[in-house]
C-alpha cells in the first residue's frame, strides 16, 4: 500500500506546531444505527499539525474527519472547530464548513461547471466575493497546483490526478484554516498519486493544519507530525512518526504496519 | 522450449480502413444487407414501405382543394378520373376554424401576436446562442410589424416611430459591436441593454391580456400581485425566518389575485379606461385552446413539479406527508375525472356567483396533473446523482437553497430532460380530452365540422390535419429537448 516514496526533500522551515487549538474533540461518540462506529474519541488538534489518521477499513476513520466539519452527525460528547462547537445550529455549521476545506476520495467536482466555475463557485456564493476577484483567486490556486491550462475544460475531460488537485484548490480558493482529506488518492493510479502528494506537501509546506486519512506511509514518515492508528472505532495508538513506525507499542498497531509495510 | 521474445524495431504508421467497410457500399452491406436474413428483411421492409406509399399518396394527391362538399369533393375525383382520394376542401373552407375555433375573426391578430410574441419570450430561456441585442432587436421589429398590421392614427404612428429608433438604436450597436464574449464588447464601449428575461416574465401578464383582452389594468394589478408577496416575505422574514415569510409572502400573493385585483382593476380602469375588446372563454377553440391551455400548464408545473419533488425528500415530516399525498392522488387518478371535477363539481363548491372562468378551471387542474408527474421524474433525476455531488455542496459551506439551485438541480434536471419533455408532450396531447367536457378544441370542433350538411362523412382529413398539427409541435419539442441535452453535455464519456 505504501508503495510511493516521497523522494523530494520536504522543507520544514514553515512547518510549525503552534499551542493554540484549532480542533478539540471530548469524548465523542457516534452511531450508525445500533452500530457503534465512534468510541469515546478525544482528540487536540493544535494549529500547524499535520496528522495522518490511519486504520483497517471500517475502523472510523473516514467517518471521524466527516464528523469534523459535520457530514456526519455525532451523538454524543462534543466537537469544537477553531472556537465554534459544532450542534444542531446551522450557523455554526455553516461557519465551520466555510472555514474547514475537505477533500474527498472521490473528488466530488461538479461535473456541470467548468474547473474554473467549480472553484470560484464558493467564493462567489458564500464569500460574496466578486466574480472578477473570485476568479483572480482561483487562478492563482490553479498555478499552485500547476494545472492553470485547464481553467476553462470540465472535469471529466481531465485526468483523476488533475481533478484531485482541482478539488484541491476548490477547498482552498475558501481561503481554509483546516483541510480533511478523506483518502484522497486511494482512487488515482501511481503516478497520479505522485502529483497529489506533491501538491498536499507543498500545502503542509506553507504551515496549512491537516488531517488526512490515507494509506500512503510514505507521506506519514516525511510530513505528519503525528500519526493516529484507528481500530473498531476507538484511537488506538498515537505517535510521532518516526516512533510509531519503527516502536509500535499495541499488538493491534503491529499486526497493522506489518501486513501493509 | 520455443523462444518468445520479440522486440519491434520500427512502429507502424496509421492506415486508411479498408474499402469494404467505409464509404456508400460499405456502408449499405454492413447495416442493409449483412447476412442472408438481414437481407431478407430489408428486402421485405422496402416491399412493405412501397405498398403503404403506394396506396397513401394517390388518397393524398388529390385535385379537391377548392371542394365546397362532399359530394362536390367526388365529382372532381371522377372528373379526374381517378377512383378515390381525399377531399381537402373541408381544411380549405375550415382551417380557420381549427386554429383559432369562434374567437371573433377581426381579432385574430391577438392570438398571433400574442404567440409570436411568446416565441420572442422563449428564446433567452430556451437558447443562449442570441445576444441580447438581437433579441431585444426582434422584439421591437415583431411589435412594428404589428403596429404596421393593425394600428392606425396618431398614436400608431407614434408608436412606431419610437420602435423604429430603437430599431436603429439597437441595429446600430448590433453592426458596430466588436468582441467575441459580453465582457469584451462591454470593454469596448457596448451599452449594457436590459436582460430580455425581463419581458419573458412580462409577457406571463400580456399573453392572458391580448387573448381574453379587457382592461390593461387587470394584468397590471396581477403583476402588481408579486410585488405584494414580496414585500410581505421581506417584511415578514427578518423577524420570523425565511420559511414563516416565503408561506405569508404566497398567501398574501393569492389573497391580492383572488380579492382584490378585480375591484382595484376596475377602479382604475374608471379613472382611466384603456384596454382590448374583451374576448369570452367560450369563443375559444382550436389549437389555440390546445396551445394556451398546454403552455400554461407546462410553464407552471415544471417549477410546481420541482418543489414537490424536493417536499417528498424533504426532512420535514409535515412537507413531505403532504407532497406524497398530492402526488399519490393526482396520479392515481386519470385526468378526465379531473377536468369533469373541473367543469361540473368546483362551480358546486364556489360560492353562488363567482365567475370563475371555465379554461382556467381546465388549465389548474392540467397544470397539478402534470406536476405530479414531473414530481416524479425530477426525482428519478435526483435519486441518480452520486451522494458526492450533495457532501461536496455542504463541505464547501453552501446551505440548502444554494445548494440546490447551483449544484444539485442542474445536474438533476439535465438528467431528467428526456422524462420532463415526455411528461410535457403526453400533457399537451392530453389537452384534446377537454372536448369530453364541451370545449372546442380541434378534436371537438372536428365533430361540429362533421355536423355540418356539407361535410357529413369527412374522417381522415381532418383528423389528419389535426395529427398533423399536434405533431408539428410535439416533435418540435422532442428535437428542442435532443438539442438541449447536446448542448448540456459536458461529462464526456
Amino acid at each position: 500500500m505504501s508503495s510511493i516514496e516521497i523522494e523530494r526533500d520536504v522543507d520544514t522551515s514553515h512547518m510549525q506546531v503552534s499551542d493554540k487549538v484549532a480542533i478539540e474533540i471530548r469524548n465523542m461518540n457516534k452511531w450508525f444505527g445500533a452500530f457503534h462506529v465512534l468510541r469515546d474519541i478525544d482528540l487536540t488538534v493544535y494549529e500547524g499539525e499535520r496528522i495522518v489518521i490511519c486504520g483497517p477499513s471500517g475502523s472510523g476513520k473516514s467517518t471521524l474527519i466527516r464528523c469534523i466539519n459535520r457530514l456526519e452527525e455525532h451523538q454524543a460528547g462534543s466537537i469544537v472547530v477553531d472556537g465554534t462547537e459544532l450542534s444542531s445550529d446551522l450557523k455554526n455549521v455553516d461557519k465551520v464548513r466555510s472555514e474547514v476545506g475537505m477533500v474527498f476520495q472521490h473528488f466530488n467536482l461538479f461535473p456541470h461547471l467548468t474547473v474554473l466555475e467549480n472553484l470560484t463557485l464558493a467564493p462567489i456564493w458564500v464569500r460574496k466575493t466578486p466574480r472578477k476577484e473570485a476568479e483572480e483567486i482561483a487562478m492563482h490556486y490553479l498555478e499552485k497546483v500547476k494545472i492553470p491550462e485547464q481553467a476553462l475544460k470540465f472535469p471529466g475531460q481531465l485526468s483523476g490526478g488533475q481533478q484531485q488537485r482541482v478539488a484541491i484548490a476548490r477547498s482552498l480558493c475558501m481561503k481554509p484554516r483546516i483541510m480533511l482529506f478523506d483518502e484522497p488518492t486511494s482512487a488515482l493510479d501511481p503516478e497520479m498519486i505522485k502529483e497529489v502528494l506533491d501538491t498536499m506537501i507543498e500545502l503542509a509546506e506553507e504551515g496549512m493544519t491537516m488531517l488526512v486519512v490515507t494509506h500512503e506511509m510514505g507521506f506519514a514518515e516525511k510530513v505528519a507530525n503525528r500519526v493516529i492508528f484507528m481500530d473498531a472505532g476507538q484511537i488506538v495508538e498515537q505517535n510521532a512518526p518516526s516512533a510509531f513506525f519503527n516502536n509500535p507499542q499495541s499488538e493491534r498497531t503491529k499486526l497493522f504496519l506489518s501486513q501493509i509495510l | 522450449m520455443t523462444d518468445l521474445s520479440y522486440v519491434r524495431t520500427e512502429m507502424l504508421p496509421e492506415r486508411d480502413p479498408p474499402i469494404s467497410t467505409s464509404g456508400v457500399i460499405g456502408w449499405i452491406r454492413a447495416n442493409l444487407f449483412d447476412g442472408i436474413s438481414n437481407s431478407v428483411l430489408t428486402i421485405a421492409s422496402l416491399a412493405f414501405i412501397y405498398w403503404v406509399l403506394s396506396h397513401f399518396i394517390p388518397w393524398f394527391w388529390s385535385p379537391t382543394w377548392n371542394g365546397s362538399s362532399l359530394g362536390n369533393c367526388r365529382e372532381m375525383i371522377g372528373a379526374a378520373g381517378k377512383e378515390g382520394g381525399a377531399c381537402w376542401g373541408v381544411i380549405n373552407e375550415r382551417w380557420p376554424q381549427i386554429l383559432f375555433g369562434f374567437y371573433p375573426e377581426e381579432l385574430r391578430w391577438r392570438p398571433i401576436l400574442a404567440f409570436v410574441l411568446m416565441f420572442v419570450a422563449l428564446i433567452p430561456i430556451l437558447f443562449n446562442m442570441i445576444s441580447r441585442r438581437w433579441n431585444w432587436f426582434l422584439l421591437a421589429l415583431v411589435l412594428f410589424a404589428a403596429v404596421s398590421f393593425v394600428g392606425s392614427g396618431v398614436i400608431a404612428v407614434l408608436v412606431q416611430i419610437v420602435l423604429a429608433v430603437t430599431m436603429a438604436y439597437v441595429g446600430w450597436q448590433i453592426v458596430t459591436t466588436k468582441g467575441a464574449d459580453r465582457a469584451d464588447q462591454i470593454k469596448a464601449g457596448a451599452k449594457r441593454l436590459p436582460n430580455p428575461l425581463l419581458f419573458s416574465a412580462a409577457f406571463v401578464f400580456i399573453m392572458p391580456w391580448l387573448l381574453w383582452g379587457g382592461t390593461i389594468w387587470t394584468p397590471l394589478a396581477a403583476a402588481f400581485g408579486f410585488g405584494v408577496g414580496w414585500g410581505a416575505f421581506r417584511l415578514v422574514s427578518p423577524k420570523f425566518g425565511d420559511l414563516a415569510g416565503l408561506i405569508l409572502g404566497v398567501v398574501t400573493t393569492f389573497v391580492w389575485w383572488l380579492v382584490l385585483t378585480g375591484p382595484v382593476a376596475s377602479g382604475l380602469n374608471g379613472v382611466l379606461p384603456v384596454g382590448l375588446e374583451p374576448v369570452q372563454s367560450r369563443n375559444f377553440g382550436g389549437l389555440l385552446l390546445s396551445v394556451t391551455i398546454g403552455v400554461v400548464a407546462i410553464s407552471v408545473s415544471l417549477p410546481l413539479g420541482i418543489v414537490l419533488a424536493l417536499g417528498r425528500q424533504s426532512d420535514l415530516m409535515l412537507v413531505k406527508w403532504m407532497s406524497v399525498g398530492f402526488i399519490e392522488f393526482i396520479r392515481g387518478v386519470p385526468l378526465i375525472t379531473l377536468l369533469f371535477v373541473a367543469s361540473f363539481l368546483l362551480n358546486v363548491f364556489m360560492p353562488p356567483g363567482t365567475n370563475f372562468d371555465i379554461i382556467l378551471r381546465v388549465i389548474i387542474m392540467a397544470t397539478l396533473f402534470s406536476a405530479a408527474y414531473i414530481a416524479e421524474v425530477v426525482r428519478g433525476g435526483l435519486a441518480a446523482l452520486p451522494k458526492g455531488q450533495y457532501e461536496a455542496a455542504d463541505a464547501l459551506g453552501l446551505d440548502y437553497w444554494k445548494a440546490q439551485r447551483l449544484i444539485i438541480m442542474p445536474q438533476a434536471l439535465k438528467i431528467s430532460i428526456p422524462g420532463i419533455v415526455s411528461t410535457f408532450i403526453g400533457l399537451f396531447k392530453d389537452t384534446t380530452l377537454v372536448s369530453i367536457i364541451g370545449l372546442l378544441d380541434p378534436i371537438g370542433l372536428s365533430n361540429s365540422i362533421r355536423a355540418d350538411t356539407a361535410w357529413n362523412g369527412v374522417v381522415w382529413e381532418l383528423y389528419g390535419f389535426i395529427a398533423f398539427l399536434f405533431f408539428i409541435l410535439t416533435f418540435s419539442m422532442s428535437r428542442y429537448s435532443m438539442y438541449l441535452e447536446r448542448r448540456l453535455r459536458t461529462d464526456h464519456r
